[in-house]
Formats: structure tokens, C-alpha cells, sequence
């Protein structure tokens, strides 16, 4: 089995890392560059918890291959905050209590923000149906789907 | 007496977490991944968006020695207007389908089919080929493309072919496509006079894989049948075409009496089995129903 050298752009800084051909991007973000966010969860595509953004689009990092993500770009929760001022779904979460044991946390946040940025003011049920691919174990859905609510008020420049 | 609960995952297919080792090939062309593919044939899987491929490799059902990477070849990814047909490449990812104004426009049972799927993550990372040539009895975008009467181009090593799609299913998890061959395109035709067109599914949460689902493409003159086309999927070895439904159906007016007769001839044509999703009796019952419910909102489609 080969090695090969990827070039990738993490939270908007240039990696190059040398890759095995059958190494998952999770383990390459959390085990050789410290991105801890993303979550090994079920690793079979039904909790949303590995949860990265893949040229702006969510996907799931436990099952892409890392040799994939050559010549693009990945965004995590740690690339969100902007000159130490969190993003404001990252606010949300924090205003509404929408985080209990944070383990599905950043692929919340990472989907609800490319819901935000597709929509500025969706429906509770448009919200439901977008997350529905990221499990809260705790079962906090409320709280995370007011606070998603809340983040569309934020950046729409209601209420601050 | 009370049946067993029906078959358990087998303990040898736990997820292990970790990929088998494998080497990686990422053609840029066609031609050269199907040259990858005659060259190693049984040794190698294509690997497109890897949310099915990679987790059964994980479970160690498939152990491929090479993965052919179709994501590099910029050629296979496309949604394109073709006059008389709509044609789409088959490395097209399940969110471009979902967010096609044409597919929407044209193909309503598509679009609600894709839009079902999974979440958005793995609509992102998932294929139309992948899901077709997984050959899923329960893959979403089968029915629709029955009912639209879709064509598949394959090339292989002598070329291409198109195999109408009614032919292209032959098995649980098998179709009519060699070792060596790569699924390229999927070709709708554009109905010609107004259609209604829908797709439904019965899952247990919105995330599982259909217990049944349906798709229906309707044609009416006044209120008789002019042409009617009927597709279920997980209650047969392949999503299916409901032919006798649909010839019942034809030169019928749409009553309510009818569509339940309609029912009861849908539940004979399946052919369901139990799995872990669901039992072949509740599947046979509801392919009747969600029938019924298809062709009612293929109607109000219509503006009936």
C-alpha cells in the first residue's frame, strides 16, 4: 500500500502531509494535525458527528479518504472564531445552553452554518430536516434548535 | 405462534472503525478507469462517494485490493439540458440533483426522492451512480427513474452502451454491468404532454433506508388514465416496475374505489421478504396504501 503527499488547506492554513492511500481524513485532522472536533463516532454515516466542512459543504470525515481532500479545503469549529470573537451559531449555542455533553457539538454547528448561509430565515421544520443527519445523544434537540433560531437572528442583524 | 424477529447482524460484520489496506488509483480519464477496471476486475471496487463502499469495507464485508477513485474525472460530473432528455453524469453528487431547478421543474419524483436521502452530509458525498450501481433493492432513485423510463450509458472497454433502466437491475446488488465496465451517465426523457410525478417513502426515522418506497408518473385525459407509470422499491430482489397495477389502472377514472382496487393488485405483484427494516406482511399491506397516496398527490400534481 502507498504513501502519498496531500496539500490541503485546513481552517484556511496550507498543510502538506504525507498520507497512506487507506487513511480516513478523521484520523488524519485528529491524530497527526491535533483538530480534535470532529468526533469517531459511529463511523458508518448515521451520527453526523465527524462532521467537517469540505469546500464549504458538510460532509463526513470518517468516511473520506484523506488522499481525497488533495487541493481543497476543510473548515472545523477551530477555523470558525474570528479575531478571538466566536462565530455567532457558535454564540447561539452558547446563549441557548444548546451544548450538554458537546460530543455532537461541532457537527451542529458546522451544518448549521451552511444552513445559514443557504438560508437566512428558516422555518423550525427546515431546520429539523437539514439536521437530521446529526444525532444528539443527550437528546438537547430543543435547545440546539433554538439556538440555531437564534444564530439566523444574529446574522440576519436582528437581535444581537 | 410468535416468528423469529428476523435476521441479526452478523457478529463477523461488526464495524471495525478501520479501513483494510488497499491501493489507491485515481484515473482522470474514462478510458483509463476502465482500463483499471479490466486490468484488475474482481480485485477492485470503484469508489465514488464512499458512503456505502467504505463502510462495508470497515465491516469487512468487501476486502477490494485497488479502489478506482471516479472523483477526479471532471467529465462524469454534470446536469445538462439535451433538448429531449436531461442528462446526468454519473459522479453527480446527490445535492446537485437535490438543488437542480431542472430536475425539480421537470422530474418533481427525483427531486423528492434525492431530498429524502440520508442528511445532508452524505447527500453531499453520495452519487446517482453510486446509488444505482450499489443496486440497492431500496435505493431512492430507482423508482423515479422507472417511472421516467430512464437510460443508463456504460462504457467498457469496446465502447459505450445504453441499457433502459428497466433492464438494468438484476439482482440485490447486481446489474447487468460487467467486471470492467463504468456506469457514465443517466439520461431522463422529458415527458412530452403534462405529468404528475411523485415519490413517497415509509422509513422508521427520516434517516433509515426505505421499508417500502414508490414512485408514480401519471398522465390523465379529463378524468381517465391516459398513461400511468408505477415503481416500488424494497419489496422485490430490485426496485420494480408494477406493471399489471399500472395497465389495471389505464382508461380508468381516477375514483377512490378504483385506486384501492388498484392497491390490492400492487400487494399481489410485490414479491417483499422480511429483513432487519421490516416484515414481508406490513411490507405487502402498505405497497398498497402508499400507492393509493402517490397517485393522489401525482393528481393534485396535475392541478386535480
Amino acid at each position: 500500500m502507498g504513501t502519498r503527499l496531500i496539500n490541503f488547506k485546513l481552517n484556511g492554513r496550507p498543510v502538506s502531509i504525507e498520507v497512506k492511500d487507506n487513511e480516513l481524513l478523521i484520523n488524519v485532522l485528529r491524530d497527526r494535525l491535533g483538530v480534535l472536533s470532529p468526533k469517531y463516532g459511529c463511523g458508518i454515516g448515521e451520527c453526523g458527528a465527524c462532521t467537517v466542512l469540505l469546500d464549504g459543504e458538510p460532509v463526513l470525515s470518517c468516511l473520506t479518504l484523506a488522499v481525497e481532500v488533495d487541493g481543497r479545503e476543510i473548515t472545523t469549529v477551530e477555523g470558525l472564531a474570528k479575531d478571538g470573537k466566536l462565530h455567532p451559531v457558535q454564540e447561539a449555542f452558547v446563549e441557548e445552553g444548546a451544548i450538554q455533553c458537546g460530543y455532537c457539538t461541532p457537527g451542529f454547528i458546522l451544518v448549521a452554518k451552511r444552513l445559514l448561509e443557504e438560508e437566512k430565515n428558516p422555518s423550525e421544520e427546515r431546520i429539523r430536516e437539514y439536521v437530521r443527519g446529526n444525532l444528539c445523544r443527550c437528546t438537547g434537540y430543543v435547545n440546539i434548535i433554538k439556538a440555531i433560531k437564534r444564530a439566523a437572528e444574529k446574522i440576519s442583524g436582528g437581535k444581537a | 405462534m410468535l416468528k423469529s424477529p428476523g435476521p441479526r447482524l452478523d457478529p463477523n460484520k461488526a464495524n471495525t472503525h478501520i479501513l483494510p489496506e488497499f491501493e489507491y488509483l485515481a484515473p482522470r480519464t474514462v478510458e483509463e478507469a476502465v482500463e483499471l477496471l479490466s486490468k484488475y476486475g474482481e480485485e477492485a471496487k470503484v469508489l465514488a462517494g464512499g458512503t456505502d463502499l467504505l463502510v462495508r469495507m470497515k465491516q469487512g464485508v468487501l476486502r477490494p485490493k485497488y479502489l478506482i477513485s471516479i472523483n477526479r474525472i471532471k467529465e462524469l460530473n454534470y446536469i445538462e439540458d439535451r433538448g429531449d432528455h436531461v442528462a446526468i453524469g454519473a459522479a453527480t453528487k446527490l445535492r446537485a440533483l437535490e438543488r437542480s431547478g431542472l430536475i425539480k421543474e421537470l422530474f418533481p419524483a427525483l427531486h423528492e426522492a434525492v431530498e429524502s436521502m440520508a442528511g445532508v452530509q452524505i447527500r453531499n458525498m453520495g452519487t446517482i451512480g453510486g446509488n444505482l450501481c450499489n443496486a440497492s433493492p431500496a435505493a431512492d432513485t430507482a423508482p423515479p427513474l422507472l417511472v421516467f423510463e430512464a437510460e443508463v450509458v456504460i462504457a467498457g472497454p469496446n465502447g459505450r452502451r445504453v441499457v433502459p433502466i428497466t433492464q438494468f437491475f438484476i439482482g440485490p446488488g447486481k446489474t447487468v454491468m460487467a467486471r470492467n465496465e463504468l456506469l457514465v451517465e443517466v439520461r431522463v426523457p422529458k415527458p412530452v404532454k403534462p405529468t404528475g410525478s411523485a415519490f413517497m417513502k415509509i422509513a422508521r426515522v427520516a434517516m433509515d433506508l426505505a421499508k417500502v418506497n414508490i414512485a408514480v408518473a401519471l398522465r390523465m385525459n379529463g378524468n381517465v388514465v391516459e398513461d400511468v407509470k408505477v415503481a416500488l422499491g424494497s419489496v422485490a430482489p430490485t426496485p420494480m416496475r408494477a406493471y399489471r397495477t399500472e395497465e389495471f389502472l389505464k382508461g380508468k377514472e381516477l375514483t377512490e374505489d378504483v385506486m384501492w382496487e388498484a392497491a390490492k393488485i400492487v400487494r399481489t405483484e410485490v414479491k417483499p421478504i422480511t429483513d432487519i427494516r421490516s416484515t414481508a406482511e406490513y411490507r405487502r399491506e402498505v405497497s398498497g396504501v402508499i400507492l393509493v397516496d402517490a397517485l393522489k398527490k401525482a393528481m393534485e400534481r396535475l392541478g386535480r
